[in-house]
């Protein structure tokens, strides 16, 4: 069998940046696997601006976010398989992929999962009615028109406040198509408040919030849609239907960690984020097997993306280099009150830890507490906190640490 | 000229094809949609019924019983997923009286190997069925089948035997002629032919009424379905039955062929033949019926859809000669998939008795390689194939692990996909968790550059169904 130092499933945004930090940790046999035909992930079809303002000072566009990192990794020669798929990753780290030029596997010391995400499509919703053509998730959708050339159609009603739902309402909109409105059945968005500001209030698109989808009408392609208010249970209401005449709805209904790989390796996963559940060093349960980037969980920022895939990557190298590596003893990270999840989901006693995390719920004002066996240890004020927005905090984990927790107060 | 016409290519129909497809004869498959199994054959639990349902001497229960001893060896041949995962029928307090019934029912319309049994066999071999379940009626014979396959590889093997298939001829009036007859279609084409298959599903009434025979009619009955994602596949490994009444078999909760875990149907009498919504109060129903047997069901779902059975006036079902030289089949209701393959061997009798076929052709194909095959193979057999054509390495659907070979083998291979919906019910690209979510841009591509039509002309399922509106500004 083939050996590799470090294989890495993945070549977007955390796939790149992994495996440029992996090198430079001093580990120079990578190898790189993408079942696209080209570097760069889902960035490619992202062509708006608003990429690399925290990594770089500047507003990139997606494809030239990508193309900063693409050069690493060409520069430093890291070899990279495309148009290859992984089909099974096992637990002692035998990497099996299969392209045109047969089926392989690769025995690898290290590991970096880096597969990204996926959309959660309409049958996941169960919306009754027909179905037709013109229903699309957004990131079709964005593939079709900016990288096939074809518009999804021109009169539209988008489901959900995710940002690539904001994001495409503005680049239908520019693209001459008519946005009737963006549903979002929850009371507030789960987009970034950029996005809200500069994708729908600039264009006047509608936001209805509390909002649903609850029939879709159209025998060959969509004709319609019917919206209705939901209650605080986001049961429709009654009597509060709105009639769409359109021939396209678009969904942004949520973004799935694209995990199959990670759970045939055996790694324990986190159930609230759909991803790995992983340490400091984002090393899963799997001793060499380490998650970075959207597979891990879904991030709001593709900065993020590449700040915790050069920490995995570091990880990684470190991991090949020190044959006496062994796990740190680690305890576990609480989402206490207010707070949806953390990553890392566990911290080694002893280091200084940064922690991401998202709140359940929308509210103002709010302060985030670190607490080391109940003991407060860190502590930060947010204006607003939002579900959409992704935040950290920063803290001291004392030697004899037992547990931490992560809480918010109003 | 044709010397047989088949109108519909449902599994039925498509099954007539093959089966009468080893003779001497020039036959036409005529569909009135762009794709074979657009009808019930696409949209139904996919179940092969063990046999007890039907009333003793009825027409149902005798093409079920043999219908299903055909079906194991006729998926095999033709390369189609077939698992005898068995059945139960469960039962509540009070139910045991109806199970008793089923049981000696069964025994009389001959199915082999029924049995009853208590709480404690039926909760050893299904741990997630409801604890309220008191027995039941187990039929180890019992199957689960890929529906849609089945009618698509018949309709191929016939194909690869010299029967012609035409897609989206609608057949809007039957003229007699001197030999036989004229088959006139919405779109303007015509066929003639000696003699006529019906095999028409919802539409076999308004087909037999167009030579004269006004004697039954067909009703449709709407079924909605859940299909829950293959995480939760394994939830039960049989088939899970309630109590049947009179509008059906009740709400099931099945492992599919294909490894998810499916969910219906309701029961509803409805007008309208093209009436395939679901609706709110639907899908709740299937979701409260599948807990009520199987409490811990996740409604994990990938999609919801709406079949549409085919009831005959009869409540039976209805095989006639409408006409000299014209078999109709109608009311193929459930246990419709289940006698499918008895129904085409009658076909095929019927056939050789009113002279229509007699000669066997030599070397007539029988076999087919199943149309999503690769992820089967072992790595020897996947290299092998790559070795001779890398597009059998290249991965574009892949929350099924569908190549580009295997898709654009379902373009050219017969019957050939015309639409993305077509492909996917050969190879199951876009079948999986992501529904198509990536994989649809490329399939309309290959469609596209297979059909030699520009991308903006593919179309989901034919016309009407298009995708795109037109190319984005700087692409015009």
């Amino acid at each position: 069998m083939i050996k590799r130092d470090i294989v890495i499933v993945g070549a977007g945004p955390a796939g790149l940046a992994a495996a440029a930090a992996a090198y430079d940790a001093g580990v120079k046999d990578i190898l790189l696997i993408e079942r696209d035909g080209k570097k760069g992930g889902i960035l490619k079809q992202c062509i708006h601006p608003g990429f690399g303002l925290h990594r770089f000072g500047c507003e990139l566009t997606g494809p030239e976010y990508a193309e900063r990192y693409i050069r690493e990794v060409e520069a430093r020669g890291i070899e990279t398989l495309t148009n290859t798929f992984v089909i099974n990753v096992s637990k002692d780290k035998v990497v099996t992929y299969q392209n045109g030029d047969g089926i392989f596997s690769v025995q690898a010391k290290a590991v970096i999962l880096a597969m990204g995400c996926r959309e959660r499509p309409r049958g996941a919703l169960n919306i009754p009615g027909t179905r037709p053509s013109g229903i699309f998730s957004a990131g079709t959708a964005q593939r079709l028109i900016n990288i096939e050339g074809y518009m999804p159609g021109k009169s539209v009603v988008i489901l959900g406040s995710g940002d690539i739902g904001l994001i495409m309402a503005r680049r239908l909109t520019l693209e001459g198509a008519k946005v009737h409105a963006v549903c979002e059945i929850m009371p507030y968005s789960g987009g970034l408040t950029r996005n809200i500001e500069q994708c729908l209030n600039d264009f006047g698109i509608p936001l209805l919030l509390s909002h649903t989808v609850t029939k879709i009408h159209g025998d060959k392609r969509l004709t319609g849609v019917t919206v209705s208010k939901v209650d605080e249970q986001r049961v429709p209401i009654e009597g509060t239907e709105i009639y769409f005449d359109c021939d396209t709805l678009l969904l942004s209904v949520g973004l799935i960690p694209e995990n199959e790989l990670t759970e045939k390796a055996g790694v324990v996963m986190d159930r609230v984020t759909g991803g790995a559940s992983v340490d400091a060093e984002r090393q899963t349960s799997v001793d060499g097997i380490f998650a970075c980037g959207n597979v891990l969980h879904v991030h709001d920022l593709v900065d993020f993306v590449s700040a915790e895939a050069e920490l995995a990557g570091q990880s990684a190298a470190e991991y090949v280099k020190n044959s006496s590596y062994a796990k740190r003893p680690a305890v576990k990270v609480e989402a206490g009150d207010g707070i949806r999840y953390t990553v890392p989901q566990t911290v080694h006693p002893g280091d200084t830890a940064e922690i991401y995390f998202r709140f359940s719920d929308v509210s103002r004002s709010v302060t985030v507490t670190a607490y080391a066996d109940g003991v407060e240890k860190a502590k930060k004020k947010v204006p607003r906190a939002a579900p959409g927005e992704m935040q950290k905090i920063k803290l001291t984990v004392p030697e004899n640490c037992e547990h931490v927790r992560i809480g918010m107060s109003k | 000229m044709y010397d047989i016409i088949i109108i519909g290519g449902g599994v039925v129909g498509a099954l007539c094809a093959e089966a009468l497809s080893k003779y001497e004869a020039n036959i036409v498959l005529l569909e009135a949609a762009s794709d074979l199994a657009a009808g019930a054959t696409g949209a139904n639990s996919g179940i092969v019924h063990a046999g007890f349902d039907a009333k003793t001497g009825s027409l149902k229960a005798k093409f079920n019983v043999r219908g299903a001893k055909l079906m194991p060896g006729l998926c095999k041949r033709l390369g189609v997923g077939y698992k005898n995962n068995g059945s139960l029928v469960i039962g509540f307090s009070g139910d045991e009286e109806q199970l008793a019934e089923l049981y000696a029912r069964g025994v009389e319309n001959g199915v082999k190997e029924l049995s009853l049994i208590g709480k404690e066999e039926l909760h050893a071999l299904e741990p997630n069925v409801s604890p309220e379940a008191v027995a039941a009626l187990y039929a180890p014979t019992a199957g689960i089948v890929c529906p849609y396959s089945l009618a698509i590889a018949a309709a191929g093997v016939a194909m690869d035997n010299g029967v012609g298939l035409e897609y989206d001829c609608r057949v809007t009036a039957i003229e007699k002629t001197e030999n036989g007859y004229k088959a006139v279609c919405e779109n303007g084409r015509s066929f003639e032919a000696k003699y006529i298959v019906n095999a028409a599903g919802l539409h076999s009434d308004d087909i037999a009424a167009l030579v004269g025979d006004r004697g039954f009619s067909v009703r449709p009955r709407k079924g909605e379905y859940i299909l829950v994602d293959k995480t939760q596949g394994k939830t039960v490994s049989r088939t899970v039955f309630v109590c049947p009444s009179a509008m059906g078999k009740g709400i099931l909760v099945s492992p599919t062929f294909d490894g998810n875990l499916i969910l219906g149907p309701t029961s509803e009498d409805v007008d309208d033949k093209e009436n395939r919504q679901t609706t709110y109060e639907g899908l709740q129903k299937v979701l409260e019926g599948a807990r009520r047997s199987v409490p811990c069901v996740r409604a994990a779902a990938i999609t919801s859809f709406t079949g549409l059975r085919a009831v005959g006036s009869t409540g039976d079902f209805i095989i006639r000669k409408s006409a000299d030289n014209f078999l109709t089949f109608a009311g193929i209701e459930s246990p419709g998939l289940s006698s499918a393959p008895a129904l085409a061997e009658y076909a095929e009798q019927t056939l050789l008795a009113d002279g229509a076929v007699s000669k066997i052709k030599n070397g007539y194909k029988t076999e087919r390689r199943p149309a999503k095959f690769m992820s089967e193979l072992s790595f020897d057999e996947k290299n092998e194939y790559i070795k001779k054509d890398p597009a059998y390495g290249r991965i574009v659907c892949r929350c099924e692990e569908v190549t580009e070979g295997e898709i654009r083998d379902a373009l050219e291979n017969n019957p050939p996909a015309k639409t993305v919906d077509a492909v996917k019910r050969r190879v199951r690209a876009g079948m999986g968790r992501c529904q198509g979510g990536f994989c649809s841009p490329v399939v309309i591509g290959m469609i596209a550059k297979s059909l030699n039509i520009p991308y903006g002309q593919v179309t989901k399922c034919g016309e009407g169904s298009f995708i795109t509106t037109g190319r984005t500004k700087g692409d015009q």
